[in-house]
């Protein structure tokens, strides 16, 4: 479980996160949405470490982030597992040694374990005979299941994910969201997802965390984000024609 | 204000540099990898000017001396003279700013748009040691690019005498054997070594904390060449008057 009390972050004096808390559960796909500009990127990031922030406490099952050593911080990072937006993938390695990465880095293992790990966590993601590919040869899809398998190649803890789906085919957008939410159920890990895809939404959003202007404006799950009667959160999800009709469709039913 | 900051984020990254080092079996597949694309992949260029810089010393020195009564062996000694202490570390690390220094800043300023290092530094990985520490190490052989530059040079300038019919190939061997001064080549290799990390360390700064997107990746190379250029014109000038003067 990750909690998050009270964080803030600016840049340059422009307060970019306003005193976020909220939690993250284990074995649940947890997602931050909000429109572009709300600080979902930033907020994801402060979580890895990855910005420092001025204000406000984030732990990992108890463990006070800015209280951590470093290497008590490098031994956490080895729990955590991260999918970037643009996948992240090393130009100059080619799939294979992608994922074998964290393995070669920060394991014993000897050549062949890392090597019937990399095929495992490849298969896992439905990728067959792509070991000696390019990341430039792949296509956004594969490049994205090659980011999710060097994200739990090293089994982590925590899974977060910066819009995995982005520039991604619908079709192949549920099959990487499905694949996701099937890892955290499969290896109970906290995961967290950073989207503004309402299909995310509604396929995986078992935790929904909405955030407005760098502030939570709401939290609920994937069953009740239909349900609220919050403003700024309905102007989110009913921006789109198709679920203004899901919406009419859902109060008609209700009468 | 801001050179300043930048200054102490410079010197804040060479000490990082250092920290948390890489298992050793990565490190050294970097290491070769840089020295194939930093050592090996610039000789080409380096052994290609050389040469012909070396010819240009040679004839501009002959013609510039037409007097009969200065002897003709001044031409291989004036020829080496401007290659050892002038032409090798110098000129050749000018080039090398603008072909490897470009070349660091691009490579990392992409893996930093491309959140690459986020990546690594979300895994724990120390960055600036996985990154950097390889190609500082690789550019400790630079010396060996300038010897072999400094060979080429003065080889250049013999060419260029004896087939241009400024001077024989016996006048021109004793003129580079002429008043030699071993430290003159230790004074070389001096700044040759001062160069090498200028040459590791300020295109990696540049690409390292560059922030925005591709375009920014070409700004940031052409300011590490400007950069990188100025101090060694600088550290150039220092060296030389601590050393020889």
């Amino acid at each position: 479980m990750i909690e998050v009390k009270d964080l803030h972050k600016s840049f340059d004096g422009v307060e970019v996160l306003k005193g976020i808390s909220t939690t993250f559960e284990k074995g649940m796909t947890n997602l931050i949405i909000g429109q572009s500009g709300s600080g979902k990127t930033v907020f994801l990031k402060c979580l890895l470490g990855l910005f420092p922030y001025e204000n406000g406490c984030i732990s990992y099952d108890g463990k006070i982030f800015s209280e951590l050593t470093e290497d008590q911080k490098r031994d956490l990072r080895g729990d955590i597992g991260m999918v970037f937006q643009g996948s992240a993938l090393f130009d100059s390695l080619t799939i294979a040694q992608n994922v074998m990465f964290p393995l070669k880095m920060f394991t014993k293992q000897s050549k062949s374990e890392m090597e019937d790990r990399v095929d495992f966590v490849l298969k896992r993601v439905n990728l067959i005979d792509a070991h000696r590919k390019m990341p430039s040869e792949a296509s956004g899809g594969m490049q994205k299941r090659v980011a999710i398998a060097r994200a739990i190649v090293n089994n982590p803890k925590y899974l977060f994910c910066d819009e995995p789906n982005s520039g991604l085919d619908p079709k192949t957008a549920i099959i990487i969201d499905n694949l996701i939410k099937e890892i955290t159920d499969e290896y109970d890990i906290t995961t967290v997802i950073n989207s503004h895809d309402m299909n995310s939404v509604m396929e995986i959003g078992e935790k929904i965390v909405f955030l407005k202007d760098g502030l939570k404006a709401w939290e609920g799950s994937k069953d009740t984000i239909f349900k609220t009667d919050n403003e700024v959160v309905t102007d989110f999800v009913y921006s789109s024609e198709l679920m203004k009709k899901v919406r009419q469709m859902y109060i008609e039913e209700k009468q | 204000m801001l050179y300043l900051h930048n200054i102490g984020t410079y010197f804040l990254m060479i000490v990082e540099m250092f920290r948390k080092p890489t298992k050793w079996g990565v490190m050294k597949q970097l290491i070769l990898k840089d020295i194939d694309d930093l050592i090996i992949g610039s000789l080409g260029i380096v052994a290609f000017i050389s040469f012909f810089v070396g010819g240009v010393v040679a004839i501009q020195t002959a013609l510039n001396i037409s007097n009969p009564l200065i002897p003709k062996n001044l031409v291989g000694f004036a020829t080496r003279q401007s290659i050892v202490l002038e032409f090798g570390p110098t000129f050749i690390s000018i080039i090398m700013a603008g072909k490897v220094g470009s070349f660091i800043t691009s490579s990392i300023g992409t893996m930093r748009v491309t959140e690459q290092i986020d990546a690594l530094e979300v895994m724990g990985v120390n960055a600036l040691n996985y990154l950097v520490f390889p190609k500082f190490i690789s550019l400790l052989l630079y010396p060996f690019v300038i010897s072999i530059a400094m060979f080429l040079g003065i080889v250049g300038g013999m060419i260029a005498s004896v087939y241009g019919g400024f001077s024989t190939a016996e006048d021109y061997i004793a003129g580079i054997q002429l008043d030699f001064k071993p430290f003159h080549v230790t004074y070389a290799f001096i700044k040759t070594s001062v160069f090498a990390f200028i040459l590791a360390t300020i295109p990696s700064f540049h690409g390292f904390y560059m922030k925005g997107g591709a375009l920014e990746v070409g700004k940031a190379s052409t300011t590490s060449f400007v950069w990188t250029s100025v101090v060694i014109i600088l550290l150039n000038y220092l060296l030389t008057q601590m050393l020889l003067s």
